[in-house]
C-alpha cells in the first residue's frame, strides 16, 4: 500500500515537522519513504507544505499530486488541495482556525481543534502533534508506539517530560477521530 | 675573482619578456631577493595575474599558480587555507587588481588573509596595448581614451592604498616606487616587512609600486621615469598608509 | 547497516566530508543553501576550512587555488551561480585541477525560478565556459545516489585531474530519503606531485597554469587534454535500464523525471502497455551507443524523452535514434515538474493510442 500525504499550513505551525515525524516513523518500520518540502518565498511566512510518501514499494515520484490524505492546518491549504485528494481519500482539518468544510462528498473529513487541545495541555507548540495523533488514528499508517520511541530518542534528560506531553496531545487528537 | 653581484635564487634563468625601461623586472628582483633573504623560497607559493606579468610563473623559482583575470586574491586565499604556514603572495597589475579584481582584493583584505599583495600601478593596460586603466590619470591618453581620460565620462584614478588602509583586515599598506635608488631601497624594505608580517600571521599586507610603461606611454625609459615623477607621484603620493604596529605603539 | 533519513543537500555535504573533502568555498543561492550551511558546521570539526566567498567567481577561484595546492575541495551552487563559476571551471580544466562541483539546478534562463529544473544540460555537458573542454557529469536520481556520486566524483576528479560535476536538481537537494552510509575507500590515491606545496628545495618549481601562449603549444596541450576525455568516455560511462528488454515505449530521462517516468510506467502497465526506462547516469560521457542499442530493440515502437526543460537532452536521444524510431518530447521548464499522468499521456500519443 502506498500512502501519499500532503501536509500544509502556515509557516510555524509545525507542518514540516508532522511530515518529517511520519517519514521517520515509516523508515523505522521498514517502509519506503520520501519527504519533499515546498521551498522558497512561502517559507518566509506564507503557506508551506510537504509531500510525504510512505509505501511498501520503492518510492517512484516523490511529488504528491493526488494525495490519499490531506492534512490542512489552515484554510488556504484546504482550498488549494481539496480538489486534488483521491476519491475516498481522507482530509484532516485543523478546526481551530479552519472555518470551512470540504465541498466534496466523496472524501472523509475529520475535524481536530488542534489549538484548543494544545492550549488545554498548557503548551501551544504541541498543536501539530494533536494533528499527527489524529492522522495515525484515522489511517494507522504507522504505529503510535513507533512515534513514542522516536520521541524518547529526541527528548531525554531535562526534556524528558516533553515525551508525555506530546503523547497526550496525540491521544487527544486521536480521540477526535474515534 | 670575487663575486660582487649575483641574481637572486628566487628567480629562474628564464629570459624575461618585459620591454626596455619597464619596472616589472626590478620589482620581480626585489620580491625574489626578499623571499631568499627571509629563507622562504622552499615554501613560497606565488599567484600571478593576467596582464604584462602573466608569465611571472616562469620567472619566480618558487611554486606558482596562474590565476584568471583579477582573481589572484581568491586563488591565493584557497592556497593559504590549504597551506596556512606557507608564504603566499599575489603579484598583480592595475587592470587586474583595481578593475576586474576589485571585489576579490577588497574581500581578501577584509578577511585579513595572511597573504602579501604586490600591486604594480603604471596607469595603463600594458599587455592588451595601452587601454585606459582604473589608475590612468585625468587627461592621460590611452588607446580607449584618445583625447585623454575624461573625469566626467569615467571618473578619476582609483587610489588603492587610500582604500586599502580603511580596511580592518589590512595590517600594512605602503605605496613605493623604484624610480631611484633610495626609493628602490624603501620598496624592498616595504616588501620585506609585508612578508615578515605574513609570517607572523599578522594579516593582509599590500604594497603598491608606482611603475612605468614606456612602450604604452610612448616614451623612452628615461622620459618615463621623469613622467612618473612629475605626473604620477603627485597623484599617488608615496608613503606608509597603514601600519598596525605603529598605530598600536602610538 | 541502518538506514538514516537525510535531506539531499546535507547528505551531499556529509558524503564529501566522508570522502576526505576538507575545503569548501561557496556563496548562498537557493536551493542549495544547506550544503554550505552544513559545511560551515562540519568542516571545522574535522580540521578543514569552510569559507563563504564574496561571489561565485571568488568561490570557484578559491577552489582553483586549493585544488592547485593539492587539497580535496568542493563547491556547490545553483544554475545562475554555476554560470558565474564557468570561468573558473574552464581554467581548472585547462590547468588540470581536480575538484567537485555540485549544481542543484533550478529554473532559468536568467534569474529564472528557484524550483527544480534541468535546463543546465547543455551548459553541463557541452562546457559552459570557453575552450574545448569536457567534465564528467553525474546525475543522481535518489539521495543514496547523490551520496555515492559525490564520493565517486572526488575519485574521478583526482584520476583525470579534471573537475567533475554532480548535477542534482532542486528536488534531489531538498527532499529527504533514507540512505545507507557505506564505508568509503578512495579509489584513487596517487600522490599529487604536480601540486604547488612549496618545492622545499627538492624539485623544480611546480606551475599551475592554463596559459599556452604559443599556438602550437596550446594545440599540443589540447591534444593531451583530449586523450583524457577519450579515456573518460572509455571508462566513466554509466547508465541504468529498467524493463527495456521488451518495452513498447522507451522513456529516456535522468534525475527526478526518471523516477516520475517509472510511476508513469506503472500507470501504463495497468493498461497493458509495456514501458521501459533508459536512464543516463553520466550525462557526459553520454551512453550514446548503449541508448542506441536499447532504442533499436524490435519491441520499441516509440521513444519519449522526459526532461524538466524545454528539450535539451532530447537532441542526444534523437541522435541515438538515427531517425529509425520516432522520438517525442515531454517536458516542463522553469521549475514545473512533469507528472506521471502527463508522461503516460505522452507515451499513449507516441504509440498512437
Amino acid at each position: 500500500m502506498t500512502r501519499e500525504i500532503i501536509v500544509s499550513g502556515f509557516g510555524g505551525q509545525g507542518v514540516m515537522s508532522i511530515g518529517k515525524t511520519l517519514t521517520e516513523a515509516g523508515l523505522a518500520e521498514g517502509l519506503h519513504v520520501s519527504w519533499l518540502p515546498s521551498y522558497g518565498p512561502e517559507m518566509r511566512g506564507g503557506t508551506a507544505n510537504c509531500s510525504v510518501v510512505v509505501s511498501d514499494k520503492p518510492v517512484g515520484s516523490p511529488v504528491v499530486i493526488n494525495p490519499t490524505e490531506l492534512i490542512a492546518m489552515n484554510t488556504p491549504s484546504l482550498v488549494k488541495f481539496e480538489p486534488m485528494v483521491v476519491p475516498n481519500g481522507i482530509i484532516l482539518i485543523n478546526s481551530s482556525i479552519v472555518d470551512k468544510k470540504p465541498e466534496r462528498s466523496d472524501v472523509k473529513a475529520y475535524y481536530i481543534p488542534c489549538i484548543e487541545i494544545a492550549t488545554e495541555l498548557g503548551n501551544p507548540k504541541v498543536a501539530n502533534m494533536a494533528m499527527l495523533g489524529a492522522y495515525l488514528e484515522a489511517t494507522k499508517a504507522v504505529k503510535v508506539e513507533t512515534v513514542h520511541e522516536m520521541l524518547k530518542h529526541i527528548f531525554h534528560g531535562p526534556k524528558e517530560k516533553l515525551v508525555a506531553l506530546n503523547l497526550k496531545a496525540m491521544e487527544a487528537g486521536a480521540a477526535c477521530v474515534k | 675573482m670575487a663575486i660582487v653581484y649575483q641574481k637572486s635564487k628566487g628567480l629562474t634563468d628564464k629570459e624575461m619578456h618585459y620591454c626596455p625601461g619597464c619596472t616589472h623586472g626590478i620589482v620581480h628582483k626585489l620580491v625574489a631577493e626578499v623571499l631568499e633573504e627571509l629563507n622562504l623560497l622552499d615554501d613560497a607559493i606565488g599567484v600571478c595575474p593576467v596582464g604584462c606579468s602573466v608569465f611571472a610563473y616562469d620567472y619566480f623559482s618558487c611554486d606558482m599558480q596562474e590565476a584568471s583575470h583579477g582573481r589572484a586574491p581568491a586563488v591565493a586565499t584557497g592556497i593559504k587555507r590549504v597551506h596556512p604556514n606557507s608564504p603566499v603572495f599575489t603579484y598583480q597589475g592595475d587592470g587586474d587588481l583595481a578593475a576586474i579584481g576589485m571585489a576579490e582584493i577588497i574581500h581578501a583584505a577584509n578577511r585579513g588573509e595572511k597573504i602579501t599583495t604586490i600591486f604594480i600601478n603604471n596607469a595603463i593596460y600594458g599587455m592588451t596595448g595601452g587601454q585606459m586603466a582604473p589608475t590612468t590619470l585625468i587627461g592621460q591618453k590611452a588607446t580607449t581614451a584618445p583625447l585623454g581620460r575624461d573625469k566626467d565620462l569615467c571618473g578619476g584614478p582609483v587610489h588603492m592604498c587610500e582604500m586599502m588602509s580603511a580596511i580592518d583586515g589590512a595590517v600594512y599598506v605602503e605605496r613605493v616606487s623604484v624610480n631611484n635608488i633610495p626609493n628602490l631601497n624603501k620598496a624592498k624594505k616595504a616588501i620585506k616587512k609585508a612578508f615578515e608580517l605574513q609570517m607572523q600571521n599578522a594579516g593582509f599586507a599590500f604594497i603598491e609600486v608606482v611603475s612605468t610603461c614606456p612602450t604604452n606611454w610612448g616614451k623612452t625609459p628615461v622620459e618615463s621615469m621623469k613622467w612618473l615623477e612629475e605626473n604620477m607621484l603627485p597623484v599617488f603620493p608615496l608613503g606608509v598608509y597603514k601600519d598596525v604596529e605603529e598605530v598600536a605603539s602610538k | 547497516m541502518a538506514m538514516e533519513l537525510w535531506k539531499g543537500n546535507e547528505a551531499i555535504a556529509e558524503a564529501a566530508v566522508r570522502a576526505g573533502c576538507r575545503f569548501f568555498f561557496g556563496y548562498p543561492i537557493t536551493p542549495q543553501n544547506e550544503i554550505p550551511e552544513y559545511m560551515s558546521m562540519r568542516l571545522p570539526q574535522v580540521g578543514g576550512c569552510f569559507l563563504q566567498s564574496e561571489s561565485e567567481l571568488a568561490a570557484i577561484n578559491m577552489v582553483y587555488g586549493a585544488a592547485g595546492a593539492g587539497a580535496r575541495v568542493m563547491t556547490s551552487s545553483s544554475s545562475p551561480g554555476i554560470s558565474l563559476k564557468q570561468e573558473g571551471i574552464t581554467y581548472m580544466v585547462g590547468a588540470q585541477l581536480p575538484a567537485v562541483i555540485i549544481n542543484v539546478s533550478r529554473g532559468g534562463p536568467g534569474l529564472g525560478s528557484i524550483q527544480p529544473a534541468q535546463s543546465d544540460y547543455f551548459q553541463s555537458t557541452r562546457g559552459g565556459g570557453n575552450g574545448d573542454y569536457r567534465t564528467v557529469v553525474l546525475a543522481p536520481n535518489t539521495i543514496q545516489e547523490a551520496v555515492d556520486h559525490t564520493q565517486m566524483a572526488f575519485d574521478i576528479a583526482d584520476k583525470y585531474r579534471n573537475p567533475v560535476f554532480v548535477l542534482a536538481d532542486g528536488m534531489i537537494g531538498q527532499m529527504m530519503e533514507p540512505i545507507e552510509w557505506k564505508e568509503y575507500k578512495p579509489a584513487y590515491t596517487a600522490e599529487k606531485e604536480w601540486a604547488t606545496t612549496g618545492h622545499k628545495g627538492k624539485r623544480p618549481h611546480n606551475i599551475v597554469n592554463s596559459l599556452f601562449i604559443d599556438a602550437a603549444g596550446c594545440h599540443q596541450h589540447n591534444l593531451e587534454l583530449d586523450k583524457k576525455y577519450k579515456a573518460m568516455e572509455e571508462n566513466e560511462k554509466r547508465w541504468q535500464e529498467v524493463g527495456t528488454e521488451d518495452a513498447e515505449v522507451l522513456f529516456v530521462a535522468y534525475g527526478t523525471p526518471s523516477r516520475i517516468a517509472l510511476s508513469a510506467a506503472e500507470i501504463l502497465k495497468a493498461e497493458g502497455i509495456k514501458a521501459g526506462l533508459f536512464r543516463p547516469i553520466t550525462l557526459w560521457p553520454y551512453p550514446m551507443m548503449e541508448l542506441r542499442e536499447a532504442i533499436m530493440r524490435p519491441s520499441v515502437k516509440a521513444v519519449v524523452c522526459i526532461e524538466m526543460s524545454m528539450g535539451q537532452m532530447v537532441e542526444d536521444v534523437r541522435y541515438a535514434a538515427l531517425d529509425k524510431k520516432p522520438v517525442s518530447f515531454c517536458g516542463k521548464a522553469g521549475g514545473v515538474i512533469p507528472t506521471q499522468y502527463e508522461i503516460a499521456a505522452a507515451a499513449r500519443a507516441a504509440l498512437g493510442r
